[in-house]
């Protein structure tokens, strides 16, 4: 039977991403519908332990491939690997995360098995196709569906006739959960050296300054974003007081991250992280249609603009309008009126 | 110092970015007429550090390869004004509905014609699709290795190429054998302005077609400014299978495109007033989504 088969990526401190369980709880379902197996793989050193950070989100069989060339990511050994194992195990549906390392290893390891993969995906569903100009019928094919053309279309692509079908998926976009903590799933370890070629390591890496993840911003219950009307980088200063007030979360759009207002990591929407929180607070975004796209599942949303048109307002709950600099703190000193 | 052969990949793309009232038709596909053709943006910050490259490395060509229609020459054409030597058009019918898989099996097959190359830089992704594939996907094709996310080729010496590396939580600095593929990050300094002296001598370069569409006597100028001619290379021309090429070459297929729609809501509107800040306040408070 052919599988579901799912990448999973190793972050600094030896932790699986997020982005990872989340795939391999799609993967689950996926696999339940499909009738068959959830596979995973993960590459790295001194995985001690990795298997109880996978095997609980119904992973039915996991490989496993350790070895001192494997930490830090380097795209050739690890499509090597990759290429070889998936070769070997013929999955129906491979999946990835659209982290930097997802998005550099897929691609080359599609064009070297020939096979379709489609980016960026917001959802995966099982769905059936008819090729109109052969009459031919295909069962169980992915629909995998993405936006294209700046977020202003929603595209379902199939790939009908290779295999893997290959997807990358953002960070936030399928919920993560535990099967069950004791699921049991065999370990399949991978001889990393003896598929390792020499020519995989022409490349080197001399210096890495990565930064464990400090910011959980899916976790949050509360999220106080704000865009390129907050201003500047002492703008956001505002946002930060509230959020320490009410114990919210400080995100941003991309237009503020890119203008350096805030860390990347902050990020929220179509290329950032998408968000599902309480309560959602968009201080001066207008709402491109990208950033709407990680926060319109938010229960309630609050939009703050000096613009009433601002497209966000068309998906608020409550609309202010006026000044940051004016809302904001009157916010602050109302919360530690009222809330004793 | 080594001279080196520089290849840019660029893309001509609709600005996604700046879509307008009229930009969806009626039946929720896209009017790509009414969208302005813009240089894909990552591609000028790949073209930025591939100039430096060549600036830094005297005796470097810088050459420039895009796919698509006719128009797509202007993408050349402005690389041209910025510094690149020459470039190449792949244009033919026979590309028309490539996904990623089958554009860089033909963008690798143009490469090939151009070997040998010590560097091929491109923008990470172009905005109409955002994939970031084709650049992996070329290097894998060209079976060289590659570095994505590039944010400054910091130096180069006889055999590698150093580069500096924008991820998620922050840097790495990664040195790679030549030839290798770079993609190049948004992060990455932007492209510098049109150089005047080479505006005039690069205006009137045309590609075989457009000088053909505006019934232009151009085999004088050819033959007076051979420069001015941008090269077209046609699936024979760069030696494709057709095969893996167009859809019988693309595993993906579009099986539904919908447009996007938001469901609106009730928006209470609010002032700024103390008042009304209070009484939103209390609310939250009161229904426990705050405090």
């Amino acid at each position: 039977m052919n599988n579901i088969f799912v990448f999973c990526e190793i972050e600094e401190n030896n932790v699986v991403a997020d982005v990872s369980q989340e795939l391999l709880t799609k993967g689950r379902v996926l696999a339940n519908q499909l009738n068959c197996k959830l596979e995973a793989v993960v590459l790295g050193d001194k995985l001690t332990d990795v298997e109880k950070n996978i095997l609980p989100y119904g992973v039915d069989i996991l490989h496993i491939a350790e070895h001192g060339k494997l930490y830090p990511y380097l795209t050739l050994p690890f499509a090597s690997i990759i290429v070889d194992l998936i070769k070997k195990v013929q999955p129906q549906v491979a999946l990835f995360g659209a982290t930097t390392i997802g998005r550099d290893l897929a691609p080359r390891v599609a064009s070297a098995l020939k096979c379709g993969l489609t980016a960026d995906c917001t959802e995966l569903v099982i769905g059936e196709h008819t090729e109109n100009r052969t009459g031919k019928e295909y069962k169980d094919l992915l629909y995998q569906v993405r936006p294209a053309f700046g977020g202003n279309i929603i595209a379902t692509i199939i790939n009908p006739d290779t295999r893997p079908q290959m997807a990358t998926v953002r960070e936030g976009v399928m919920k993560k959960e535990i099967v069950n903590s004791q699921y049991q799933g065999e370990i399949h370890r991978i001889n990393a050296e003896e598929i390792m070629r020499g020519e995989d390591f022409v490349a080197r890496i001399i210096e890495r300054h990565i930064e464990a993840r400090k910011i959980n911003i899916k976790a949050a219950n509360i999220i106080i974003a704000g865009g390129y009307g907050v201003g500047s980088r002492d703008g956001f200063k505002l946002l930060y007081e509230l959020g320490a007030a009410i114990g919210a979360e400080v995100g941003a759009s991309r237009a503020a991250v890119d203008a350096g207002f805030v860390e990347h990591e902050r990020q929220i929407g179509q290329t950032g992280i998408t968000v599902r929180p309480k309560l959602y607070i968009a201080c001066g975004i207008s709402g491109q249609i990208q950033h709407r796209a990680g926060m319109m599942e938010s229960s309630m949303i609050i939009s703050i603009n000096n613009d009433p048109h601002a497209p966000i307002n068309s998906i608020a709950d409550y609309t202010i309008i006026g000044d940051l600099s004016e809302v904001l703190p009157r916010m602050i000193k109302s919360f530690r009126k009222n809330s004793k | 110092m080594k001279q080196l052969k520089i290849v840019v990949l660029a893309k001509q793309v609709p600005d996604t970015h700046n879509v307008g009232k009229d930009a969806m038709k009626a039946d929720g596909t896209v009017n790509r007429g009414a969208l302005p053709a813009i240089f894909n943006p990552e591609d000028l910050n790949a073209l930025e550090q591939a100039i430096r490259l060549k600036e830094n490395n005297p005796g470097s060509t810088l050459t420039i390869i895009t796919m698509g229609p006719a128009r797509a020459a202007e993408v050349i054409r402005e690389g041209l004004y910025r510094g690149a030597d020459n470039g190449y058009l792949i244009t033919d019918r026979r590309f028309a509905g490539s996904d990623t898989l089958a554009t860089s099996y033909a963008i690798s097959m143009a490469v090939r014609k151009l070997m040998p190359v010590d560097v091929i830089i491109c923008g990470r992704q172009a905005i109409d699709g955002d994939t970031a594939q084709v650049g992996p996907q070329v290097a894998e094709k060209l079976q060289i290795p590659q570095i994505t996310y590039a944010e400054e080729i910091v130096s180069v010496d006889d055999k590698e190429l150093t580069v500096k590396r924008r991820l998620e939580r922050g840097i790495e600095i990664v040195a790679s054998q030549m030839p290798v593929l770079v993609t190049v990050h948004s992060s990455a300094p932007p492209c510098r302005a049109r150089n005047a002296k080479l505006l005039m001598k690069y205006k009137h370069a045309r590609c075989i077609t457009e000088w053909q569409e505006a019934g232009e006597d151009y085999l004088h100028l050819q033959k007076e400014r051979p420069y001015l001619n941008i090269m077209e290379w046609s699936v024979d021309d760069i030696q494709a299978d057709v095969e893996w090429l167009g859809l019988s070459g693309s595993p993906t297929k579009v099986k539904k495109i919908e447009s996007v729609v938001f469901k609106a809501k009730e928006s209470k509107v609010l002032t700024s007033s103390e008042a009304d800040i209070d009484w939103l306040m209390k609310d939250l408070i009161s229904n426990h989504t705050i405090g």
